[in-house]
């Protein structure tokens, strides 16, 4: 058990810096710290541009086996990559759902022939992903997945219809992934299917939800009799569920170090104002400030621990809270930025309802706790499969 | 970088929790408290003769087994769980530590070898109200020719009343200070235990009434101990800490345990989501408080390898006893309550893990006080 880097990861590191210094400036500049969750909206064209930049100089995928165009990088290359990456300012990635969601999905569960006709275009920066799990009536209970998917003989295609909702970037992606119920008699995670789609075709109709922050991150996406070929359906019919929760497992990987470099720079700006408006002098606001750094730094090390368990994407302890220890973290960051401003955090910079980062974040962190499993349902999680707690009655439907 | 632990160090920790469970059940534990010294000496001994845990912290050229911190925390991880009842942390962990950093090369051939052979030793430094900070020191040296005599008081000494040697801090001059050890019975020197709320960890008190002793009994430069001593006392919250942790994880389980046992409107309480949200909030707790735990085990390596940056052990020990001390409080607290009433029972041992919690929580510091520390790195 060590924490320091070994030389050749110290080289790495330097080589990823001195690459984003480069290509981080000039058409880049005004993106630097832009996008990500609660800002995904902001500067998407030189984002899109932006992840072509860094795909050309080999840093999209770094964590992928060399045959798809990755680096093969090791779990501390990929800790590094994503510290380096935020610590430049690095935009929210608009390929990550491809990069870390989709790609490494079909590296575990997809064909040859589907690997080979979309990881290219991820590693390559062009293809972008949304995904699509949550329904209407499928939020925590996310295995009440409505949506049918037929097989049409004639055509050798699938074709699905029913909706989606909360999928971010939907009108930015050309690629979606979608749960949908193979078997029209079964309920519940039984009789599943786990599709890839492209976006834009006939079927698909996109409606983004307005929501607090005054801006829309997130859309409705509806489809009717929206199609993709036979071979587009990721392990068999029925075997949707084993899919899709295999990659949830990779959701809580590596990308976690460079959230938390986000949320560092964010507590950073609220050690800054709170230093320069006289709050860092209230004991009360300074006991708050020094719990949001021991919270985020307990965040890395549980981080750390979870990723030197392995690169499989079996959950361990230190895995199963994770979700529930970032996102409570961070609601209460939102919350004590608002303390720090005090009286200014009321104004905003202009009409109708321009909101500066801090305000974005308190308003947005509310919806941390809920999307990706709320704070109840991982309660739920860590009290039956960690705790052996007897599971929660399921009502009939 | 690499948060695993080696093979050694889980062959460590499995043969410890073995043995722990062997010989510190709750029979004896509750036994162990009637004792005068408030441990098992023939456990004690054992420890020393089999498992050779004094040695873990000292270097191999005077016998010792020159491991780790982390192997060290591990340990007393376990020891939390079971509430066991020993002077390891004091003796073995933080007077080994102060002697390693201070003592001449004589001194700790000297010392090691007396601990080596299962000698306790203790250190003293806390005044009247202690704030635990090196500000706490108030008791007095002065050197003339070759001996010192000091005079003064310390309150809350861990096993002060059965340590064979005492190191003491002192104020030497105006703003020194300065390490001395001695042996406990040395003649000026008073001891006695002082009864505690949690019964598992003794304290003492000691008054030294003009002892004196040769210089030679100096542990560094005289008036030059206070930056070794702060780091000490850092590593002093890391173990202590390390035990909270282990005060955490047993509260969670056995109030699982005892949850799921438990039966209520024709189901185990453990079938509720009242208890089992109260459950997984504990087991947050624990986690994270681990995390930081291993974190900080690895920055005391780097402190004693003199590598790392230079803030980060205080930073480390704040945020770990901030955050284990929390941890076993909310865990504890939190454990009696999924007991019901048979929580606030002497019979059953939640309560001691709570009494153990609480003496945790202020010793050497509260969270308040610790973040306050970390507050201070930021913003000031």
């Amino acid at each position: 058990m060590q924490i320091s880097f070994t030389p050749e990861d110290e080289r790495f590191r330097q080589e990823v810096a001195d690459w984003l210094a480069e290509n981080l400036s000039g058409e880049f500049a005004h993106i630097r710290f832009r996008g990500g969750p609660g800002d995904e909206h902001s500067f998407v064209e030189a984002r899109k541009a932006w992840e072509c930049r860094l795909a050309s100089g080999g840093w999209t995928c770094i964590g992928w086996p060399e045959q798809w165009g990755g680096k093969n990088a090791t779990i501390e290359q990929q800790v590094i990559f994503n510290e380096e990456y935020a610590r430049a300012g690095g935009p929210g990635r608009v390929g990550h759902i491809g990069e870390t969601l989709t790609g490494p999905t079909l590296l575990a569960f997809g064909s040859e022939a589907q690997c080979q006709q979309y990881l290219p275009g991820i590693r390559a920066g062009t293809a972008l992903w949304c995904q699509g799990y949550s329904e209407p009536g499928a939020g925590s209970d996310l295995a009440n997945v409505r949506t049918k998917a037929v097989f049409d003989a004639p055509s050798q295609q699938w074709r699905i219809t029913g909706q989606k909702v909360w999928t971010s970037l939907a009108h930015e992606s050309q690629y979606v992934f979608v749960l949908a119920r193979t078997d029209p008699e079964s309920v519940g995670h039984r009789g599943l299917g786990f599709f890839l789609m492209a976006m834009d075709q006939p079927g698909v109709t996109i409606r983004p939800i307005p929501q607090l922050t005054g801006t829309a991150e997130f859309n409705e996406v509806f489809f009717d009799d929206a199609v993709c070929s036979a071979g587009d359906i990721v392990g068999q019919p029925g075997e949707g569920w084993q899919v899709a929760m295999g990659l949830l497992g990779f959701e809580r990987g590596v990308s976690t170090l460079g959230q938390q470099m986000l949320f560092q720079t964010e507590l950073d700006e609220i050690i800054r104002i709170a230093k320069e408006n006289g709050a860092a002098a209230d004991p009360h606001l300074r006991q708050r400030i020094a719990e949001a750094h021991i919270g985020l730094r307990t965040l890395r090390y549980n981080s750390l621990r979870m990723l030197s368990g392995g690169n499989d994407a079996a959950l361990g302890r230190e895995a199963m809270i994770y979700k529930l220890s970032w996102s409570s973290w961070h609601r209460n960051l939102g919350k004590l930025a608002m303390d720090v401003l005090g009286p200014e955090a009321e104004l905003i910079h202009a009409a109708p309802y321009e909101l500066n980062r801090l305000q974005s974040l308190f308003l947005f962190s509310r919806a941390d706790t809920i999307y990706g499993g709320t704070n109840q349902i991982q309660r739920n999680i860590i009290a039956e499969r960690a705790l052996g707690m007897p599971r929660e009655a399921r009502g009939t439907q | 970088m690499d948060f695993r632990f080696t093979e050694e160090q889980t062959m460590i920790f499995e043969t410890a929790a073995s043995f722990l469970a062997e010989v510190s059940s709750s029979a004896d534990v509750r036994k162990n408290v009637l004792t005068d010294s408030g441990f098992d000496a023939n456990v004690w001994q054992q420890v020393c003769e089999s498992m050779y845990w004094q040695a873990i912290l000292i270097p191999e050229a005077f016998g010792g087994l020159a491991l780790g911190y982390v192997e060290a925390i591990g340990i007393l991880e376990q020891m939390g769980e079971r509430l066991f009842q020993s002077p390891f942390a004091t003796s073995s962990v933080l007077a080994t530590t102060l002697i390693g950093k201070l003592a001449s090369e004589q001194q700790q051939a000297q010392l090691f070898e007396s601990l080596l052979a299962g000698s306790v030793a203790t250190i003293a430094y806390t005044t009247a109200r202690p704030d635990w900070r090196v500000s706490s020191v108030s008791v007095s040296a002065e050197e003339v020719a070759e001996s010192v005599t000091l005079q003064g008081e310390c309150r809350f000494v861990p096993h002060a009343h059965s340590a064979d040697i005492i190191i003491v801090a002192a104020k030497t001059g105006v703003d020194g200070m300065s390490c001395y050890w001695l042996n406990s019975a040395s003649e000026g020197v008073q001891i006695e235990r002082t009864p505690t709320l949690d019964q598992t960890q003794p304290l003492g008190r000691i008054v030294f009434d003009n002892a004196v002793i040769p210089s030679s009994q100096r542990l560094g430069g005289l008036g030059q101990a206070e930056l070794a001593f702060t780091d000490v006392l850092d590593i002093a919250r890391i173990a202590a800490a390390a035990d909270l942790v282990g005060v955490a994880q047993r509260s969670l389980d056995m109030s699982v345990d005892y949850a799921k046992e438990r039966v209520q409107f024709g189901r185990t309480i453990a079938s509720f989501q009242a208890i089992k949200h109260k459950a997984a909030d504990m087991m947050l707790k624990a986690e994270s408080a681990r995390s930081l735990l291993y974190y900080a085990a690895c920055v005391a390596d780097e402190w004693l390898a003199d590598r790392g940056p230079k803030q980060a052990l205080a930073e480390a020990a704040a945020m770990v006893k901030a955050s284990a001390a929390e941890a076993a409080f909310f865990n504890a607290g939190t454990g009696i309550q999924i007991h019901g009433g048979v929580g606030i029972t002497e019979e059953y041992d939640i309560q001691l893990y709570f009494k153990r919690a609480r003496a945790g929580e202020n010793y050497l510091g509260s969270p308040a006080s610790q973040r306050e520390v970390i507050a201070r790195q930021l913003l000031d």
